[in-house]
């Protein structure tokens, strides 16, 4: 965690106060000619985001990680819920405005590509955030510079280039050192190496972890990749049709996870070693249609300890008191559902 | 391994791709061979040339721009002199492949079973009766629920997961030897690579095919290997036992990919990432490509391209910092 959050003088709410609070997030996204259906895309999430930790968000196809992404920064606002951002109620009358927001939050994408303006040269691009948020065009450029050398590219070798010149690990440090331009205090970054070589991907988290240390930052990090979640972050998250299903310190989690998706989701890493492959799936089928999730837990339809609670009553994450703690929604854990409890162990 | 005549056989395969700009040098010195039953796993990053060679062992390569040198063999034949007649009844009937993005190979406008049975007919000249049914049981095969409702949907009526498998089926349908595949996994959910290696496991042990599996994932290739062949820069600098080539890497550049695959390091420490970036294949450094990157380089690096070394029985480096024989 931070060593001393409150040396950062736009701290409000000082180091006990969580960064972000997400109370009841909600997105759904109408389908188009659907009669009156959505997909559910984000549905009830609560956590927060402490200060100076590296929160890891996990899930596949459909578990609406990518939409919380964009609901942390406001880019979709949400139909339901609120979000806190250092104490002050974000896009709210009298709380924090969302070009406030955006000065503090930034984002780093999968695709190196697609973020960068094919006809600007690098330095261009970098410099233009700090341009935009109102420094001279002198200042910009000079922080342009100085923030291309900070990821390791040299600015008088890359600042006259174009993106088709570099290499897919050259761009995203690209993106990288253009949202660190602007000074955020928060960087979400959404499967940042996911595109990336297994060589260049070792790199660009080497350099990530750097940054963080030196500019005193807030990483919430979106992966698939399960392997990179327990290396980079503190705690994690787990995300499954919409909902968040677990969420706890690293170790708990890969140790002692109490979810079935999440022991699932563990159980599916490759093993390295191969005279001890994976024999049997951890879990068949395929995450089903966040258009039409199954009654009450959505996972019961793959779950192997479901029972007839499971099917009627959507579970609720276990109370939740600070950062240690490790709660999951899942009636197996919970005395009070009426599950045997068989399988907990 | 059953060390008759092999079930594929490649020798100083080299392939460029020539444009007005420039010529890449895709492949350059590429031999391997594979058993019947054998599955061998092409280890690389992007531009090492793994996908390349594959289509290489199909003719799947654009003819005008491409420049195909060496011997390629798939069960004694020779691919690189077929005819098209030829390669029509050899893609499909004496080898199939599968690809990352399943809509590579299923077209949208016809029924899985429509595009099965249209494959089956084509190679096993069987009525439509007999090819709905051989689809059926082909989709079976590769556990797709609900089968029979499934012949009839279209492939984006599927989920990827099931769509892959779609392809998997259609790629089996006519008993092919040897089975190509490249990157069919990377593009799935956790939960759904895991099936789907699996599945491909089973089905190449149940039908005695031969595997040329492409990967950029270590973890996959223990999963699925008997061989493992890493590339870099359009050939291949590793090769042996995948157990033993995990566990006791000969090459700087395998032992550099080990350490830097994110499984299980320490928090807090920075992992240890191969330096550089890979070289271009317009330009190829002379010598070893890997030197640049490589802190184990000496100067007589540079000068040549390492020849194969043979540390120890089925282990081949190309590495002059590696001891052993270069000759077997």
């Amino acid at each position: 965690m931070q060593d001393n959050p409150s040396l950062d003088l736009r701290d409000r709410g000082g180091p006990q106060q969580p960064l972000v609070i997400a109370r009841d997030l909600r997105k759904y996204f109408p389908v188009k000619g659907g009669g009156g259906k959505a997909v559910q895309a984000v549905d009830d999430v609560s956590f927060t985001v402490a200060k100076g930790e590296t929160l890891g968000v996990v899930g596949e196809s459909g578990c609406g990680k990518s939409t919380l992404a964009r609901l942390l920064l406001h880019l979709v606002p949400p139909d339901r819920g609120e979000l806190v951002f250092d104490g002050e109620p974000v896009g709210v009358a009298g709380g924090l405005p969302v070009d406030a927001l955006r000065r503090q939050v930034q984002m780093v994408f999968q695709d190196s590509y697609s973020s960068l303006n094919p006809r600007m040269p690098i330095r261009d691009s970098v410099a233009f955030g700090p341009f935009v948020q109102g420094k001279k065009k002198d200042e910009a450029r000079k922080i342009a510079h100085d923030m291309l050398s900070k990821v390791g590219l040299d600015p008088s070798l890359f600042g006259p280039r174009y993106p088709h010149e570099l290499s897919g690990g050259q761009k995203q440090r690209v993106n990288i050192a253009r949202a660190l331009a602007t000074g955020p205090r928060m960087v979400i970054l959404d499967e940042p190496v996911s595109a990336l070589d297994k060589s260049v991907e070792a790199q660009v988290l080497n350099l990530l972890r750097a940054l963080k240390r030196q500019f005193n930052l807030t990483f919430v990090f979106i992966s698939h990749d399960l392997n990179i979640v327990q290396y980079i972050s503190d705690r994690v998250l787990v995300m499954y049709l919409g909902r968040l299903v677990e969420i706890g310190p690293i170790d708990e989690i890969f140790d002692r996870p109490l979810h079935p998706y999440t022991r699932a989701l563990l159980a599916s890493r490759p093993s390295m070693d191969p005279t001890r492959r994976i024999e049997e799936p951890p879990i068949t089928g395929d995450p089903p249609n966040p258009i039409d999730p199954p009654s009450g837990c959505r996972f019961h339809t793959r779950c192997p300890f479901a029972e007839g609670v499971c099917e009627t009553t959507d579970p609720m994450l276990g109370s939740w008191e600070g950062l240690r703690s490790h709660v999951a929604a899942c009636h197996m854990h919970d005395p009070r559902s009426g599950h045997s409890g068989i399988g907990t162990a | 391994m059953n060390c008759e005549i092999p079930l594929a056989e490649v020798r100083d395969l080299t392939v460029r791709f020539s444009s007005r700009e420039a010529t890449v040098h895709a492949v350059n010195g590429v031999s391997f061979t594979v058993q019947p039953g054998e599955v061998l796993c092409i280890l690389g990053e992007s531009g090492s040339g793994k996908s390349v060679t594959l289509r290489a062992l199909m003719r799947l390569l654009p003819p005008r721009r491409t420049q195909i040198g060496g011997m390629v063999r798939v069960d004694g034949q020779d691919v690189l002199a077929m005819s098209s007649r030829e390669l029509r009844d050899f893609r499909g009937g004496l080898v199939a492949m599968v690809f990352q993005e399943p809509m590579t190979a299923l077209d949208p406008v016809y029924t899985v079973g429509q595009q099965i049975g249209e494959t089956v007919r084509r190679h096993l000249g069987c009525d439509r009766r007999a090819a709905r049914a051989r689809a059926l049981e082909l989709l079976e095969l590769v556990r797709i629920p609900s089968p029979d409702r499934r012949l009839d949907a279209y492939p984006h009526e599927l989920s990827g997961g099931l769509r892959q498998r779609a392809m998997i089926a259609m790629a089996l349908s006519c008993n092919p030897r040897l089975l190509l595949a490249d990157e069919p996994t990377t593009a799935l959910d956790a939960t759904v690579q895991v099936q789907v290696l699996i599945l491909l496991r089973r089905l190449q042990r149940e039908l005695g095919m031969g595997m040329i599996f492409v990967t950029h994932d270590l973890g996959v290739a223990a999963e699925i290997a008997d061989t493992v062949a890493v590339m870099y820069a359009g050939r291949i600098v590793e090769s042996g036992p995948v157990a033993e080539v995990l566990a006791a890497p000969a090459h700087p550049y395998t032992a550099g990919l080990l350490a830097s695959t994110v499984h299980g390091q320490p928090r807090g420490r920075d992992i240890d990432a191969i330096r550089g970036s890979p070289p271009d294949l317009r330009r190829l450094p002379p010598g070893c490509s890997f030197a640049p990157r490589c802190a184990r380089r000496m100067r007589e690096c540079r000068l040549t391209v390492p020849e194969p070394r043979f540390p120890a029985p089925g282990r081949m480096a190309a590495c002059l910092a590696v001891m052993g024989p270069s000759a077997i």
